[in-house]
């Protein structure tokens, strides 16, 4: 029962998963898959942060799958070295922002962080504008995110042309696929060292995530601005008549969640390689909302934590890749995906009414 | 045994314990048909509990319950509809979308050719409607229906059901004197008809005026029962508390000062407000009472910026008050809100969250910066010794799990820290137990010897009449008198109330 209602509860069940599942999947323990799951996990986990927020203030994000495709977008055409007329000369950008010679950014030695400034200030735009809209005009926070959502990634779509914009800068790149220390583990008189024999220990994207998820667990937990949005999420009434500034909190909120979908677009777009305009789309939010849930953060407002958030997401990857090395077609994944979503948010139910009764 | 012929509901030895701590220890208690018994006790009491068990909510852990004679073990809540036992409940159980006959029908329509018969559920509905003196068409949506109305289609469904024994379970809450004076018509007219009735309440008057017999309920026991004949108030307090209570109300511990804290003038909102004009001065208590209708709460939501109004002024301390909820706090205002569940309080939020979410600013210098979280633990600490909430570990224990009494405090606590000159206690002892509302009296006669202003609202007369220093009455959003000194009248405080002109002129308007 306490271990049911623990903080640590996904972790344990996803040790106890994987364990069970070793003995019949043997590759699943291999240090390449290993670093393969971790390596999926920090961008999706930065995206479920923002989720983390929203949901704890009872709302909900869908724009966070078109913020991430068009800010990658944003970035790839500020700062690619070169790009190709045969793909890209239909696009309306052509010949204004990128060329032949690539983007404005491309070959400034201040590029990538002023690039970088441009993106978060357009996700942040963005959330801004989710959050004053539901906060002021009163709009269920469902109704404006999807309008946000088909509208800014049909822009994106347009503004390449639905195509990828590559030859992006080697240290741009680095910030989703560089090693900081990384470790060998064959043979210790091998003259040349195989590439792949090298695993990633602590990556850029590792660090990124982790210093996200520190910040983002302080914000939340012990300042006031947590407090207050944890009031909001818990009873707006209430928060308004004891002086929460309701309002800003939501639009803050909203930002907070488009600037985590701006910084996941950062790490996902440099791991490809390309801004690419269709990023976040297809499955990739019901990932986002999935391992959020299956976390503990709660449906229904005012239960989330960090840290749950981080176990859910590793659970949730963890998760996928045991169906991928089951060699099960994708159609299979996300029936399975979505039966395990389903299964996290009775839990849900069942762990808000269990603590009910408990303290009855 | 007679006893099969005259009890209709009858517990032996019957317990109910949750995670091994009784609720209900060993009741054996007979319930006789066709009499009205009052069910008292403080909250916690194990009133509810018991009325889970009837109604098959909770089983209980030991000992039987009967039912006609027979061994009674409903499984189910419906096993409790089927043999007619039926609840009125406080939060009432009806659709508002729908008509009255679509909620008296709603668990079996009558039909003609596998369709709805609505010609039939009309007829029966209106047959019902008569028989309570209900004067409303069976097709009315029951949305726009009055509490007190609500109340009855409740009834009515009861009694489309036939139930026999009819659980009332503080059904006066939400009723106006003259609701609350029709539904006393109406249990008086189910007893005629031999059906038997609980009736549960607060309202020790009430109960007194209503049953034949009482029950009192403490600690999960039966503490006293017998004919109503036996009981007056005092000693249905004394059973209830376990120990006299010197008094309903505290003595007041210092008189008002002379300087106006809060100053209305001509505040009015078409349709909600006309013209109110008072004056608050520091260390008084003011009540406003008005019955339902009469725009006491609504003039309290615009009082604290939560509404808008089109003309007048509102001054506190010298200052005229303009804009939002956030500069009134600012400014000294704090609001204790009528419904501390949906307004008041974060329920499953730990009591210390609860506690500092008024003044969580000052913990923190920015909002992004670290709180300092020694000083909330301390600050709140200091606050439940002080108002002396009863509860264990304020960081850990969520506020739902308070008895009511307690949740208040907390709602009145968490202003506190702030603290505010001018409190706006809207009903702040609506369902509350007898001990806790003699604790809330206390705790407003110290915040005004302490300097502060009291707006102090209330639809029980007693209490207006008993904890104030100045009443104000209210009727349609106009302002009808002020006494301004006790001893307060009942009756003409009601007259006003109901719109009457007042006679008296010691009444200043």
């Amino acid at each position: 029962m306490r271990l049911f209602l623990s903080d640590y509860f996904v972790l344990y069940l996803s040790l106890a998963y994987f364990f069970a599942l070793v003995p019949f999947l043997p590759t699943l323990s291999n240090p390449a898959n290993l670093a393969n799951v971790l390596s999926n996990m920090w961008p999706l986990l930065v995206v479920a942060i923002g989720q983390t927020f929203v949901l704890t203030i009872a709302g909900i994000d869908l724009s966070q799958g078109s913020v991430v495709g068009f800010t990658s977008v944003v970035a790839a055409m500020l700062l690619a070295t070169t790009a190709s007329p045969d793909v890209l000369s239909n696009a309306p950008i052509w010949g204004i922002i990128l060329t032949e010679e690539g983007g404005p950014l491309g070959h400034t030695s201040f590029g990538i962080p002023l690039a970088i400034l441009i993106m978060i200030l357009v996700g942040a735009a963005i959330g801004a504008f989710n959050g004053f809209a539901i906060a002021q005009f009163q709009m269920p926070p469902f109704m404006v995110t999807l309008v946000t959502m088909i509208v800014i990634s049909a822009f994106a779509i347009f503004l390449t042309q639905s195509e990828n914009i590559r030859n992006l800068p080697e240290q741009y790149i680095l910030l989703g696929k560089g090693d900081i220390v990384s470790i060998y583990l064959g043979a210790q008189d091998e003259s040349r060292i195989p590439r792949r024999e090298i695993y990633s220990l602590i990556t850029y994207p590792m660090v990124i995530a982790i210093s996200v998820a520190i910040v983002a667990h302080l914000l939340l937990n012990r300042t006031v601005f947590g407090k207050q949005v944890f009031a909001v999420g818990t009873n707006r009434k209430a928060a308004e008549i004891s002086g929460v500034p309701v309002r800003r909190i939501i639009v803050l909120v909203f930002t907070i969640s488009a600037v985590c979908a701006t910084i996941g677009a950062i790490l996902y777009s440099t791991r490809l390689e390309a801004g690419r305009p269709t990023l976040g789309e297809g499955n990739f939010l019901l990932d986002v909302i999935g391992a959020t849930v299956i976390g503990g953060t709660s449906l229904f407002g005012g239960k989330g934590k960090i840290i749950w958030t981080v176990f859910g997401v590793f659970f949730f990857v963890l998760l996928s890749n045991t169906l991928n090395l089951m060699n099960l077609s994708s159609f299979h994944i996300d029936m399975v995906k979505g039966s395990v979503i389903v299964a996290a948010a009775l839990l849900d139910v069942w762990r808000t009414r269990l603590m009910r009764e408990m303290n009855a | 045994m007679s006893r099969q012929t005259q009890t209709l509901l009858g517990f032996d030895r019957l317990r109910k314990e949750y995670f091994g701590v009784p609720a209900v220890t060993d009741l054996v208690l007979d319930v006789p048909v066709g009499q009205v018994v009052g069910v008292i006790g403080e909250n916690g009491a194990g009133k509810s509990t018991l009325m889970n068990m009837i109604g098959g909510v909770v089983p209980p852990t030991s000992g039987q319950m009967f039912w006609k004679g027979q061994a009674y073990a409903p499984r189910s809540p419906g096993d409790a509809t089927m043999l007619g036992i039926a609840f009125i409940h406080q939060e009432l159980n009806l659709f508002t979308n729908l008509t009255i006959a679509e909620n008296i029908f709603v668990d079996g329509f009558p039909t003609r050719f596998g369709l709805i018969d609505r010609a039939e559920m009309r007829g029966k509905t209106q047959a019902l409607l008569e028989q309570l003196s209900l004067d409303a068409s069976p097709d009315t949506m029951v949305d726009h229906l009055a509490p007190g109305e609500r109340q009855l289609v409740e009834i009515a469904k009861a009694l489309h059901r036939d139930a026999e024994l009819i659980i009332f379970d503080e059904p006066t809450t939400s009723l106006t004197p003259r609701e609350t004076a029709r539904l006393f018509e109406t249990i008086e007219r189910l007893k005629a008809d031999h059906k038997t009735i609980l009736y549960i309440s607060h309202i020790l008057s009430d109960v007194e005026r209503l049953s034949d017999r009482i029950v009192v309920l403490r600690d999960g026991e039966l503490v006293a029962e017998g004919p109503t004949d036996e009981f007056d108030i005092p000693r249905m307090i004394t059973a209830m508390i376990g120990r006299e209570l010197s008094g309903l109300f505290p003595k007041r511990s210092a008189k008002p000062r002379g300087e106006t804290l809060l100053s209305v003038q001509g505040l009015s909102q078409p349709g909600v407000l006309d013209n109110v004009s008072f004056d608050i001065r520091a260390g008084e208590i003011f009540g406003l009472f008005g019955l339902m209708g009469s725009g006491r709460s609504e003039m309290a939501r615009i009082l604290f910026g939560l509404d808008p109004y089109a003309a007048g002024t509102v001054t506190l301390n010298g200052a005229t008050l303009a804009g939002s909820v956030r500069d009134r706090i600012r400014a000294g205002m704090a609001f204790v809100t009528e419904d501390r569940r949906a307004e008041g309080l974060m329920m499953d939020a730990s009591i210390m969250d609860n506690l500092s979410l008024v003044s969580i600013e000052r913990f923190g210098r920015t909002p992004v910066a670290l709180l300092d979280e020694k000083a909330i633990a301390a600050k709140t600490e200091a606050l439940k010794s002080d108002i002396q909430i009863k509860a264990g570990s304020i960081a850990v224990q969520p506020v739902r799990s308070l008895s009511g009494g307690n949740q208040q405090k907390v709602v009145i606590g968490k202003w506190l820290i702030n603290e505010p000159a001018l409190f706006i206690l809207d009903e702040p002892t609506r369902g509350v137990d007898v001990g806790a509302k003699y604790e809330i009296y206390a705790l407003a006669d110290r915040l005004a010897a302490a300097g502060n202003g009291i707006l102090f609202i209330s639809s029980e007369l007693e209490e207006i009449a008993g904890v104030c220093d100045r009443v104000m009455v209210m009727n349609r959003g106009e302002v009808m008198g002020t006494f301004d000194a006790p001893p307060f009248v009942d009756t003409e405080i009601l007259a006003l109330a109901f719109g009457e002109q007042a006679k008296t002129r010691e009444v200043s308007a």
